[in-house]
């Protein structure tokens, strides 16, 4: 922008320069005139990666979607039976709910406690917040995997709490809740994705205006009154960004499920995994993972209109 | 001088209030009573702890040492949202997430008990309509302009019908012609309403022309407080005289003095006679002294007989520039003596009398009982 008002104001020079250096210069105008042309230069790389990363898979999938699989090959006429399957088959409601199920508490789980250490480091921190905030997100700095299997070592048989619980003498039975089974893939989850939820909260905390705090007080309200009736409400665009930040991939993972979940734990992901895989019936993993999106993206869009709706009426 | 307590009809009362951050001292041994319907402004350059002074009132800070008293009791400790003070911030801090019927509602909300939403709706009729803002009802806050927004902020400070209501710079942002047409409102809904208005600013003017009383800070403390016409005429020391109005001040010291002349010998040479007041009588023979004119009280003409008789002093400078103000005209003098300083003078009467031109020769004089003599600190 302030190049472009440089070369308004100097019409001469440019022009001069335009002619003497040929298609160059005439290049270099028409990309210091062209707002449009500039962002789409900047955007190229990322651009070029999402058509093949991202769009042409998505439209095999799609299409794959609506064929048949023949042993190892594929019946390519159009045909909405694998969609029929997901309904019909009680097994992939049953998987997709439970999906949506540890995927929702993980979310609820994460966004609970993301919610006062974001708050904690926004009111209550004065200096060095950046080694505050680098410091929680100190759990990715080590491999995804690796954090699964911290967790294995933590809730397992003879994991640190079991063994701690019976050490002190408070337990006689390892408790087998605690791994293979979904609160294990939960409790995984949420200490995986925690950053993706304090940062977008700390934001949104940190955004707010502090002398809209001092009003409310003015205005007689005690603390509690004044969180629910200013500070939370203002905060609701980084909580409704962290819900949908940890939901969104959660819901679709299958690393967590498989190393901790157990039988009962298992996810939809899981068994999409096992359609590309052992069952080798990918028109079903890609109705399946089709199915996943769409519902995936329907409760999120929902959920956006609700959480606007509340939000003026939260006072 | 600082009693013990608060008299019992003032509203707010400093007793010696002090407020530190760590080393730095944003308000000292504030002593201050502020009477019951009274409006009063704090006035000084930034920093000075103006905000500091109003935030103690409201309960945001408490005072490092001293006491700050309201309707006569002790509330050190008592948490802003008990306090029956309401606070306009600078830069007004409505709630976005509310249109303005419920930020102007939300103190009332927060009563306990709650009123019926049928008196709430009532109260926040009342209040839109006395800030002029009745039909606006259900707009978003970022629909609204400066003004607009400047009078949801009064409304709901108002609604609580606090017994003090805090300004802080609430005009700053609007701009000259608006903020005029503020001042007046505000001064009218103040009489109207009956509440103790404290207003925090850095214009002069809208602390003269707004206020019963206005205090005048430096560096956290008070210098003088007093109602504007005092201060304008009696300024404390140079540094009101300075802040309040302009000033020329003329540095000299004091070469005789009896009951009712005081003479003074400035370092340009020159010597003034002025007449001797309760104030002037606290300088001795061979104290420092600052002589301090008001541009407005120096007499301009094209020849000596024109000056009045009994003068404290009569000068020939050169007019070095001179600024139309439209009703005054400014002129930038120069003396050998005096050096440089300022007039205003009136635009005469009849059409055809010119103003002096610039590099003109022009006699000055001003009378003895105008100059003030202050302490040259
Ligand atoms: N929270 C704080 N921490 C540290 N110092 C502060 C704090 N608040 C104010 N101060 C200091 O106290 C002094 C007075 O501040 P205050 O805000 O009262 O000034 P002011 O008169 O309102 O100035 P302005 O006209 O610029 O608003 C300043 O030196 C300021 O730096
Ligand atoms: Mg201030």
């Amino acid at each position: 922008m302030n190049i472009h008002r440089v070369n308004q104001a100097t019409p001469g020079a440019s022009l001069g320069i335009a002619s003497v250096t040929s298609w160059r210069g005439k290049l270099r105008a028409v990309f210091l005139r062209s707002e449009a042309i500039r962002g789409y230069t900047l955007l190229s790389p990322t651009l070029v990666v999402m058509m093949f990363g991202m769009c042409a898979p998505f439209a095999i999938m799609v299409a794959v979607s609506f064929w048949t699989q023949h042993a190892f090959d594929f019946d390519t006429t159009f045909t909405l039976g694998r969609y029929q399957d997901v309904i019909d088959k009680p097994i992939y409601m049953a998987l997709m709910l439970r999906s949506l199920a540890i995927s929702g508490a993980c979310t609820v789980v994460t966004v609970l406690l993301a919610y006062p250490m974001a708050y904690y480091v926004a009111f209550h921190v004065h200096r060095h917040k950046l080694i505050w905030i680098i410091l929680m997100t100190l759990p990715f700095w080590t491999s995804y995997l690796l954090r699964v299997f911290a967790w294995k070592v933590i809730l397992g048989f003879n994991g640190v709490i079991n063994s701690g619980l019976k050490g002190l003498g408070l337990i006689e039975q390892p408790l087998e809740f605690l791994l293979y089974s979904p609160t294990a893939v939960v409790i995984t989850l949420a200490h995986a994705w925690a950053a993706f939820a304090i940062l977008p909260i700390y934001v949104s905390l940190e955004k707010i205006d502090r002398s809209l705090l001092e009003a409310a007080t003015d205005l007689g309200d005690g603390p509690v009154k004044r969180f629910l009736g200013v500070t939370l409400p203002l905060s609701l665009p980084g909580i409704i960004a962290a819900t949908l930040l940890i939901f969104i991939p959660t819901v679709g993972d299958y690393v967590t499920p498989a190393l901790v979940g157990g039988p009962s734990g298992i996810m939809l992901a899981n068994n999409i995994q096992a359609q590309f895989g052992k069952v080798n019936d990918w028109p079903m993993g890609a109705a399946l993972a089709m199915a996943m999106m769409i519902t995936v993206a329907v409760i999120s869009v929902v959920y956006i209109w609700v959480t606007r709706k509340a939000a003026g009426r939260i006072v | 001088m600082t009693t013990k307590g608060a008299r019992p009809d003032t509203v707010v009362s400093f007793r010696n209030a002090s407020k530190y951050y760590g080393d730095v001292v944003a308000a000292r041994n504030l002593d201050l009573d502020v009477a019951s319907g009274e409006f009063l402004s704090f006035l000084g350059p930034s920093g000075c702890g103006k905000t500091t002074s109003l935030r103690l009132i409201a309960g945001f800070d408490q005072p490092s040492e001293g006491e700050v008293f309201l309707q006569g009791e002790c509330v050190n400790g008592v948490p802003a949202y008990r306090r029956p003070v309401n606070m306009v911030f600078q830069h007004y801090a409505l709630f976005p997430h509310l249109n303005i019927v419920d930020n102007v509602a939300y103190g009332l909300k927060q009563r306990s008990p709650k009123p019926s939403s049928k008196e709430i709706g009532q109260r926040v009729n009342e209040v839109l309509e006395l800030v002029q803002l009745g039909g606006f009802d259900y707009r978003r806050i970022w629909e609204m302009s400066g003004g607009q927004q400047q009078r949801v902020a009064l409304a709901r400070a108002l609604i609580n019908k606090p017994k003090v209501l805090l300004l802080d710079e609430p005009l700053a942002a609007l701009d000259r012609k608006l903020r005029r047409e503020m001042q007046i409102e505000l001064q009218n809904l103040q009489r109207n309403v009956g509440i103790t208005f404290i207003l925090v600013t850095h214009d002069q003017e809208e602390a003269l022309s707004m206020s019963d009383r206005v205090c005048i800070m430096r560096d956290g403390e008070i210098v003088q407080i007093g109602s504007p016409l005092d201060l304008y005429d009696r300024p404390k020391n140079r540094y009101v005289a300075d802040f309040v109005g302009k000033s020329n001040f003329f540095d000299g010291a004091v070469e005789h003095k009896n009951k009712s002349t005081i003479d003074i010998k400035l370092d340009g040479g020159s010597t003034v006679a002025l007449k001797a007041n309760a104030d002037s009588n606290e300088h001795k023979v061979g104290d420092r002294v600052c002589v301090s004119v008001r541009p407005e009280q120096v007499t301009l003409a094209r020849n000596q007989e024109q000056l009045p008789t009994d003068c404290a002093i009569k000068a020939k400078a050169q007019v070095m520039n001179r600024i139309f103000l439209g009703e005054q005209i400014e002129y930038l003098l120069r003396d050998e003596r005096l050096g440089e300083f300022l007039v205003r003078s009136p635009r005469q009467h009849a059409l055809s009398e010119r103003p002096f031109e610039i590099n003109e020769s022009v006699f000055v004089a001003w009378s003895r009982d105008t100059a003030l003599v202050l302490g040259s600190e």
